[in-house]
């Protein structure tokens, strides 16, 4: 290890990785910090991307491809179940394989990595970010860098220890439970989502298909709900109801912060990525690639900003996000407040008019449209998104 | 008793937590402190405003109604 590197990236997920990545590739010095022992696990995650999303990073690999996603499915609350073709191809990852696979290609790039380094502290020059304290196997060190790039997820406390407000509304917290069963029987293509207020009120819950007769099951809910009844008596029922004796290989929990990007992504010395600068898709809640999409942004603006030994160039990531991802977020929030608040019997109108469409003539963005038929404002919205692109 | 003599009412239920991380996301005042596998609440810093009580997915964190002094 170095005394000191040009940039120091805390937390080793797909966001951290890629900020590191793509700011070694800039020829600056980067030591990437994972508080865990491993990268890549625990997996908190339900694991569906976009083909084209994981493309621009990486070429698609068995390894960490569970199953090819093709289709959609939404079940309303009647039970009413309809399936669409999805016009782009998605895929359900092994995120323990992919994260891994990330963090080597970084290093491939010069990154260095050590896990079991649990960040509790910034270090200041001159109202500047200019370094970390850290624990590491039981001793505390220090360890100074030029620029610090925060991927410490939807925790995010390394922003706010420099003066950034990060912590999440616990209304828009989707706090989730996630089972990964084996052994039964689902579409191997399929996302299917639940819709209604018994199986997850203000939001969906998931049977995401794995490899093998294997599944990820589970669903978020806000804080709002959680004030009533937690996501875990929500899962507790939906199991007992559908799948009472399926084997449970992995239980987790986590939090998906559902909302805008923060208001503000860099400061002296430092800039978040990932879900610590609230880069999540909100409407569907994905923030695998959209965290990626950050890392990319945040690790080239820093690496540039080093090169050209001009620090105040992190300032421009905060833009360059917005302009690439951060607007349409605000357009999915919109959408996300326009559908997920719908009645039980909205829900089922919506899948019995659907279900009435050609499976071939069903798309995305005609269920959006039936579903907001009466909410012009956001018929643009969804225009915007699915237009263009 | 804290600085800002305040009870610590928000109880950590032994061997339940997943150090998942959604209680410290939410917490306004930072007074959260999660490691691999190790959470501990600031009772200095903490307002019992129960916002990770209602955050966590799996019931974990418990707000304990203060007792009356005898």
């Amino acid at each position: 290890m170095k005394k000191e590197y040009d940039v120091i990236v805390v937390g080793g997920g797909p966001a951290g990785s890629m900020a590191a990545r793509f700011a070694a590739e800039q020829g600056v010095s980067v030591l990437m910090l994972e508080k865990d022992r491993d990268i890549g696990y625990p997996v908190r995650c339900g694991e569906a991307v976009s083909k084209a999303g994981i493309e621009e990073f990486i070429e698609p690999n068995e390894a960490f491809i569970s199953a090819t996603i093709d289709k959609f499915g939404m079940i309303a609350p009647d039970g009413t179940e309809v399936v669409l073709p999805l016009e782009q191809i998605g895929y359900m990852l092994e995120r323990r394989v992919f994260d891994y696979e990330l963090a080597k290609q970084a290093s491939s790039r010069g990154v260095e990595i050590l896990t079991r380094a649990y960040v509790n502290g910034l270090l200041f020059e001159n109202e500047k970010v200019s370094g970390v304290k850290y624990e590491y196997k039981g001793e505390q060190h220090e360890l100074k860098c030029k620029v610090l790039i925060a991927a410490d997820g939807v925790e995010s406390r390394v922003g706010r220890w420099a003066g950034i407000k990060t912590h999440i509304d616990f209304r828009e917290m989707e706090s989730c439970v996630q089972y990964t069963v084996s052994n039964i029987d689902v579409d191997p293509n399929t996302l299917l989502f639940y819709f209604g207020k018994d199986v997850a009120p203000e939001g969906y819950f998931w049977i995401f298909p794995k490899r093998n007769r294997s599944a990820n099951i589970g669903l978020g809910v806000s804080g709002e709900i959680g004030k009533k009844k937690s996501a875990q008596t929500y899962l507790n029922t939906f199991m007992d109801k559908h799948y009472p004796d399926a084997p449970i290989l992995t239980q987790i929990a986590g939090g998906v912060p559902s909302s805008i990007t923060l208001e503000k992504i860099s400061a002296p010395g430092i800039i978040l990525v990932g879900d610590a600068a609230r880069q999540v898709n909100p409407l569907s809640g994905g923030g695998i690639v959209s965290g990626m999409i950050g890392g990319k942004i945040g690790g080239t603006v820093v690496g540039e900003a080093i090169k050209k030994n001009d620090l105040n160039h992190i300032l421009t990531y905060d833009k360059a996000w917005h302009d690439r991802l951060g607007k349409r977020h605000e357009i999915f929030e919109r959408l996300k407040n326009g559908i997920y608040n719908f009645s039980d019997e909205k829900f089922n109108s919506i899948a019995h008019a659907f279900s009435k469409v050609p499976f071939e003539k069903r798309t995305l963005e005609n269920i959006f449209k039936t579903a907001l038929i009466n909410k012009p404002s956001l018929l643009i919205d969804i225009a915007k998104v699915f237009i263009i692109k | 008793m804290g600085k800002r003599e305040l009870m610590l009412l928000i109880e950590v239920l032994p061997n339940k937590c997943d150090f998942c991380g959604c209680c410290v996301g939410v917490c306004p005042e930072d007074a959260i402190e999660l490691k691999e596998a190790e959470i501990k609440i600031d009772a200095d810093l903490c307002t019992n405003c129960s916002k990770c009580v209602w955050s966590c997915p799996i019931e974990v964190l418990k707000f304990n109604k203060p007792q009356k002094k005898g």
